[in-house]
């Protein structure tokens, strides 16, 4: 019998991780082919800033176009060849195609890639207290999909019929059809190779991501004990999970449309008088299977910014979260409405106006948990004890994007007005508010509060009080006057405002939004600064700068391998405890035990703690004397 | 004060939280993934599906063949897994050999049907109803694929005597995705049965 054999087979393979802490790889397996989550965190995050630089320069680009119609542009050949046409003006079609990419990169590389990339890397393991991710292998082939990803969209931009220019919906037809326009031919096959290698390096960081928040979290970590920006992140994960397939699906459906002539979207199209053989398809089919990944992709983008902006926000606050529970049940019903609501993009579609009505019932129910957000940092704020640091602002920052673009979401969310805003400037300044520059300061946000974790030195405050500024009041100065604009009724994507005399008198309107688009992303070159000068230049930082509870500020200054050299700390209290009455400092860390605080604990602490019911943890009895 | 902190500490002592092996955790997330495409896909087809425009046409008889062939290989992999318990690892073996075998058949008999449907004059290029169809099944096919070549991975393994009754856990990581591919194609089955 075999059995026999069995034993003679010594096991010498490592299942899993092993965790050697005096390893020093070479160059290639420290930076490059790194599996530690710290390096691969660093990674997305500095491809996420190239990117963001790229879809600045677009916007700013194509916003000279609308904020200066009658510019001579001859001096942009070097850099655009023939997208400027003799005349000195933009090519209509590039602009297209700029819109499209600025769209694409900024939702997808930046905010996805680059915001969720870098932080469920860097700070899952760090504050549930793991070595390194689940899987380090997997987590590796994520950021290097990613990099072949953005290696095939960055070459699509310079290919001679151009990038994708459909909008970054790439809605069919236009985009199904190569005859339809020149940015749907080889540039769409790239941007769909390129968005498919995408959704496989989410899909991989995601289930990366979740595996580690349930199952390799430190002894007492309960999930009543979870920083929110770990809840954030995890359903963030959860819900791309749920959603990146759907794309997929919808992405290989058109493929098939594009290159193998079937009719999933495609019926009844005539080019030239010439009818197409297609027929039977459905183009609102796509933009079903489309919204219903784009609807949830906004709280994908958003959702991690809330978290980083919960934690930095308590801290500088000196005060606990105000209603922890309402926050992670505010983000848990926001992740479940996220996927009832898609149809809010198509109320014009033609769709049945029965379900319009539906889905502007849900829409609007999804005020409600961002309500609860909005009012939970309110009152974190209000007379707490203030330490304005840059991410503090950015984060209040944050609070300010996320009331005034969410308002304008009311409106959105109502079919009725919906059939005068849709595809206005209102849309672009609404989604800019709310998702991208909400978004993005939040990425700024962790970028200053975990920059001294990330590279063990501190980044300028100065320059980042000016970068906040500049940024903060640019923001607006951009996207507000876009409200009017597109109230008045003026489309997105066109080309040009000045072919119709109602627009006219939004011309200097459109020159300011211009400048002040100009001068925002001249400021982030600030930023830009302040960050690497920082990395090799900045002051040391102390092992916990912020004096923050989580665990993360447990480790060494540049923690190595393994993230504690010895043991893992263990969990006793939730992340906030900040001020406690009777405490000797204003912060407690969550792995300092309550035997170790008996001048602050509550009287019912432990009963509390048993009610919460996770049952990690025995419950403590400590002598009420005091 | 200080014999009674440490006192304390040791009633406090909290758990290490309920954990499952990682790697069989991914594949149940990668399962979900692989739901997701199909729900995408099956909800999709029964919206286009409702505009109208549909060619009709009767599912090859053939399909029960070839899922009557994944559903034996269910039970003959399931017997995989019991004998690789009781360390039979020659049965073990037979048992993967046959699944394997079983899961290649499936992929013919599933290709020779796409053969049968041209014959009737479905293509994959024409009505949705059709392509549908080709691509619901090869989309399956492909996750087979890769089935199958887990299965062959396991395989290897047990030649190697790496699949033992200490040893379950790549086995039955097999196991679960060939099951769930499994029940995969009958929902399918049973829904292009329903909707077709
Ligand atoms: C420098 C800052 C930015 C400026 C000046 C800017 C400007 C604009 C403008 C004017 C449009 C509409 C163009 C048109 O429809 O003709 C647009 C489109 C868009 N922007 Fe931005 N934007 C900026 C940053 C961002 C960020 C941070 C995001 C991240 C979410 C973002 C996401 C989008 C999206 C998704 C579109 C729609 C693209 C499409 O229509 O396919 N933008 N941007
Ligand atoms: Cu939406």
């Amino acid at each position: 019998m075999a059995t026999a054999d069995i034993h003679i087979t010594e096991e010498t393979h490592h299942d899993g991780h092993e965790h050697d802490h005096d390893h020093h790889g070479n160059f290639w397996t420290t930076y490059v082919f790194s599996t530690d989550h710290k390096m691969i965190a660093k990674q997305f995050l500095i491809s996420g800033i190239f990117w963001a630089l790229i879809g600045g320069i677009l916007s700013v680009i194509f916003r000279l176009q609308l904020g200066f119609p009658e510019a001579q542009l001859d001096w942009l050949k070097p850099v655009l060849g023939e997208w400027i046409t003799p005349e000195g003006k933009l090519d209509p079609e590039f602009y297209l195609a700029l819109v499209t990419m600025h769209g694409t990169i900024m939702v997808f590389f930046v905010l996805t890639a680059g915001l969720s990339g870098t932080f469920a890397n860097f700070l899952i393991p760090l504050q549930i207290g793991a070595r390194d991710m689940a899987s380090g292998f997997m987590n590796m082939l994520s950021y290097w999909f990613f990099f072949v990803s953005s290696v095939i969209m960055f070459t699509s931009l310079f290919i001679e019929t151009g990038p994708a220019s459909g909008g970054w919906v790439i809605y069919p037809p236009l985009s199904a059809l190569p005859q339809a326009m020149n940015g749907s031919g080889l540039g769409m096959t790239l941007w769909l190779v390129a968005m498919a290698l995408f959704i496989v390096s989410s899909l991989l960081g995601g289930i990366n991501y979740i595996a580690t928040v349930i199952n390799l979290r430190t002894k007492g970590m309960s999930f009543s004990k979870l920083p929110l920006s770990i809840w954030a992140l995890f359903l963030t994960a959860v819900i791309g999970l749920l959603s990146f397939p759907v794309l997929f699906a919808a992405a290989l459906l058109l493929i098939f449309d594009r290159s193998f002539g079937t009719s999933f979207y495609l019926s009844d199209i005539y080019i030239n008088g010439e009818a197409l053989p297609n027929q039977g398809g459905s183009p609102v089919l796509f933009q079903h299977l489309f919204w219903f990944l784009g609807h949830p992709e906004v709280y994908i983008v958003l959702l991690p910014a809330l978290g980083i902006t919960s934690e930095v926000i308590a801290t500088n606050s000196r005060k606990p979260i105000f209603g922890y529970k309402a926050m992670v049940g505010s983000i848990l019903f926001i992740a479940i409405l996220s996927f009832v609501v898609w149809a809010h993009h198509m109320f014009v579609s033609g769709m049945n106006p029965f379900l319009g009505s539906v889905f502007m019932l849900l829409t609007l129910i999804i005020a409600v948990p961002s309500a609860v957000k909005v009012f939970n940092y309110l009152t974190t704020l209000w007379r707490g004890n203030l330490r304005f640091t840059p991410a503090m602002l950015f984060s209040i920052g944050l609070v300010s994007f996320f009331i005034s673009g969410g308002l304008t979401g009311i409106f959105l969310g109502n079919s009725a007005i919906d059939i005068q805003l849709h595809d206005t400037y209102f849309v672009v300044a609404h989604f800019h508010l709310v998702m991208g520059s909400a978004s993005f300061f939040g990425m700024l946000a962790g970028i200053y509060h975990w920059f001294p974790k990330m590279f063990g030195r501190m980044m300028d405050a100065k320059l980042g009080y000016i970068h906040f500024w500049l940024t903060f009041v640019g923001v607006y100065m951009v996207f507000f006057p876009m409200h009017y604009i597109g109230i008045a009724g003026y489309p997105r994507r066109y080309y040009s405002f000045t072919n119709y005399d109602v627009f006219n008198s939004f011309s200097d309107l459109n020159m300011l939004v211009s400048i002040a688009a100009i001068v925002t992303l001249a400021a982030q070159f600030i930023f830009l600064f302040n960050f690497f000068y920082s990395m090799f230049r900045g002051r040391r930082a102390s092992a916990n700068p912020w004096q923050s509870n989580t665990l993360e500020w447990t480790t060494p200054i540049e923690p190595g391998h393994g993230n504690w050299p010895g043991e893992i700390p263990t969990v006793y209290r939730w992340p906030y405890d900040y001020s406690k009455p009777g405490a000797k400092e204003d912060f407690i860390p969550q792995h300092i035990p309550f035997s170790m605080t008996p001048e602050s604990n509550l009287p019912h602490e432990n009963d509390l703690i048993k009610l919460e019911g996770d049952n990690d943890v025995e419950v403590v009895k400590v002598d009420e004397k005091k | 004060m200080n014999i009674m902190t440490s006192d304390l500490k040791l009633v406090e002592e909290p758990k290490k939280p309920l954990a499952m092996d990682p790697k069989k955790f991914a594949l149940w997330l990668f399962i979900i993934t692989v739901v997701m495409v199909f729900a995408a896909l099956t909800s999709a087809y029964i919206v286009r599906q409702a505009e109208g425009n549909w060619m009709v046409f009767e599912l090859p008889v053939e399909m029960w063949l070839t899922t009557a062939t994944i559903f034996l290989s269910s039970i003959t992999m399931h017997w995989a897994y019991l004998e690789a318990k009781k360390d039979n690892l020659e049965r073990v073996k037979l048992a993967l050999g046959i699944t394997t075998l079983l899961g290649i058949l499936f992929l013919v008999g599933q290709f020779y049907i796409w053969g049968v449907l041209v014959e009737r004059q479905v293509y994959f290029v024409g009505n949705p109803s059709g392509s549908f169809l080709y691509v619901i099944s090869g989309l399956h096919g492909l996750h087979i694929v890769s089935g199958v070549i887990f299965l062959i991975i396991v395989l290897i393994s047990t030649f190697k005597y790496k699949v033992h009754s200490k040893k379950l856990s790549q086995i039955q990581m097999c196991a679960t995705y060939w099951h769930f591919l499994d029940v995969l194609w009958i929902y399918l089955f049973v829904f292009l049965l329903l909707n077709h």
